[in-house]
């Protein structure tokens, strides 16, 4: 400390004199002065990064181990993680470090032992990813609910039938409805639904972004189409011009898992996080978060008691 | 590292079968990103030589503002240009959002600072006596012009294959403003982001590598070009 003083002051004495030199053109020729003014950013520089270095050195203690969650979208761009990962790590000594991608990625992320914990939605992938034999537990976390939205006429004339018979009808007419096609837990949920109602979406009204939730939406509402969302992504996007047409049928109901990856490099960890996130105090969490910003809960808590 | 060979190996199979989607994804990308680098070329290349042999007052911070649009991020040409052109904005009612039109938009952006830039450091290079010596031996303006050009090819060109590389590799942008909706607006880069997040990564490899070999072609046609008027240095 008391070494790095000395230096500082040292250094800031240097950089008046340089900066005399440099304010008095006569004392020196334009290429030293060039060098010197050169050596003067190369030297802030190198003292801001060494600043910014120690403060990232302070507020992440080196003795937490890095946990790897890869999870939906959602879960991120609500806002839910920023909740719950804080409280984790207050208890536990590890530093969760988020990868925020489609149910499909996460799932492979998981099969590559990338990740060591996994928090998706879509429960037939979940099944098959439990049968291959790549997770050791799989807990019920929460569930929140799809919600079938597009632009305030309805042009398809959707609004209270059922998703199924919603969807053949926007079909039939040929309004556009805007899919995310990402191999998402969301996408996957709606090609649950086109297969119950018994069409194959294809064609000129069928968009399909390849994109997150928040992107599809937005893309949703400029074409005036319909989209399937998550409640809580469609709450937490703002300047949308959609309305929710469709919601509140079983069909739509959106279970979260949580998984531990088996042979994964902090299993430890991975345990811990799936306990936390079923435990009183996280499935607490989960029920208040959104009740502040939206007016209603966007998550509600499942996990077995 | 036996993964990574099988994904060259898939990468290449899916190459070889000239998957009628794929191909489709790669002449966009191709169309958009030509399309906006003629653009930033017909209107860069006068723009940088105009500012390479005029003085005005300004003029440095036009260098300035020109020099840091070469290093601009397309996201944030994305975001700007979207806020533009989105029904709520004031260039909604073109309605464009989400087609190749406002990809081309968005990517002259990208292009145009580069090659303004290079082209008026390519100018600038040149010995400033030889306009003065073209005039005194009787060229006219145009003619020295096209002098000045003549001898600032090399470098020209490169400001070229700057441009074209910066824009046909971006994802940021093409992302944003042309929501990457399959058989419309999809393009190779974005088209490999969604493979990635899908866990599909030998496809999107092989797309990465599709994206390289297109660009190498564009950029040796080029390299050709500007070495064949290239100086030679051998036998000195």
């Amino acid at each position: 400390m008391f070494r790095s003083r000395i230096r500082g002051l040292r250094l800031g004495v240097s950089l008046g004199e340089l900066g005399v030199m440099i304010m008095k053109p006569g004392k020196l020729a334009f290429p030293a002065r060039a060098t010197i003014l050169i050596c003067l950013v190369v030297a802030i520089s190198a003292m801001c990064m060494a600043g910014c270095s120690k403060k990232a050195t302070v507020s992440l203690p080196k003795e937490r181990t890095p946990l790897v969650l890869a999870t939906t979208t959602s879960t991120a761009d609500t806002g839910l993680l920023s909740a719950i990962n804080p409280a984790f790590e207050a208890k536990y000594p590890y530093q969760v470090k988020t990868i925020a991608v489609g149910t499909g990625e996460a799932l492979k992320l998981g099969e590559k032992k990338e990740a060591d914990v996994l928090l998706v939605h879509a429960r037939s992938s979940e099944d098959k990813f439990m049968a291959d034999g790549f997770g050791t537990r799989r807990l019920d976390v929460m569930y929140n609910d799809f919600v079938l939205v597009g632009p305030k006429e309805d042009p398809a004339g959707i609004k209270g039938l059922k998703p199924e018979e919603a969807l053949a009808k926007v079909a039939a007419e040929g309004k556009p409805f805007v899919t995310r096609g990402d191999d998402s837990g969301t996408h996957k949920k709606e090609k649950e639904l086109w297969k119950a109602a018994g069409v194959k979406a294809e064609g000129a009204w069928y968009i399909s972004t390849g994109q997150g939730m928040g992107a599809t939406l937005k893309v949703a509402s400029e074409k005036r189409g319909y989209t399937l969302t998550d409640r809580g992504t469609y709450l937490a996007t703002k300047s949308l011009e959609l309305e929710i047409i469709v919601e509140k049928h079983p069909s739509l109901l959106n279970p979260y898992g949580v998984i531990e990856v088996k042979g994964a490099k902090n299993a430890e960890g991975a345990k811990a996080y799936a306990d936390f996130i079923t435990s009183a105090e996280g499935q607490k969490i989960i029920a208040e978060f959104g009740k502040d910003k939206f007016g209603q809960p966007l998550f509600f808590p499942s996990a077995a008691k | 590292m036996g993964s990574i060979v099988d994904a060259f190996v898939q990468a290449l199979r899916l190459l070889a079968s000239l998957d009628a989607e794929v191909v489709g994804i790669a002449v966009l990308s191709l169309r958009v990103s030509g399309t906006a680098t003629a653009i930033s070329i017909i209107l860069g290349i006068p723009a940088g030589i105009s500012l390479a042999l005029n003085r005005f007052p300004g003029r440095n911070l036009v260098l300035g503002l020109v020099n840091t649009g070469m290093g601009l991020p397309p996201v944030v040409v994305g975001l700007v240009v979207s806020m533009f052109f989105w029904r709520s904005g004031p260039f909604g009612f073109l309605e464009i959002m989400y087609t190749p039109t406002i990809m081309v938009v968005a990517q002259v952006l990208i292009a145009f600072p580069l090659v303004t830039g290079l082209t008026f450091a390519a100018i600038q290079q040149l010995n400033p006596r030889l306009r003065l010596q073209a005039l005194a031996l009787g060229a006219s303006k145009f003619q020295a012009l096209v002098l000045l050009m003549r001898e600032a090819r090399l470098p020209m060109l490169a400001a070229i294959m700057a441009g074209f590389g910066g824009v046909v590799s971006e994802v940021g942008a093409v992302m944003m403003v042309g929501g990457n909706i399959e058989g419309q607006t999809r393009v190779l880069t974005t088209a490999m982001v969604l493979e990635s997040r899908k866990g599909n990564f030998e496809i999107a490899l092989a797309l990465g590598i599709l994206l390289l070999t297109l660009s190498f072609l564009v950029n040796f046609a080029l390299t050709w070009i500007q070495q064949k008027g290239a100086r030679k240095w051998t036998g000195l």
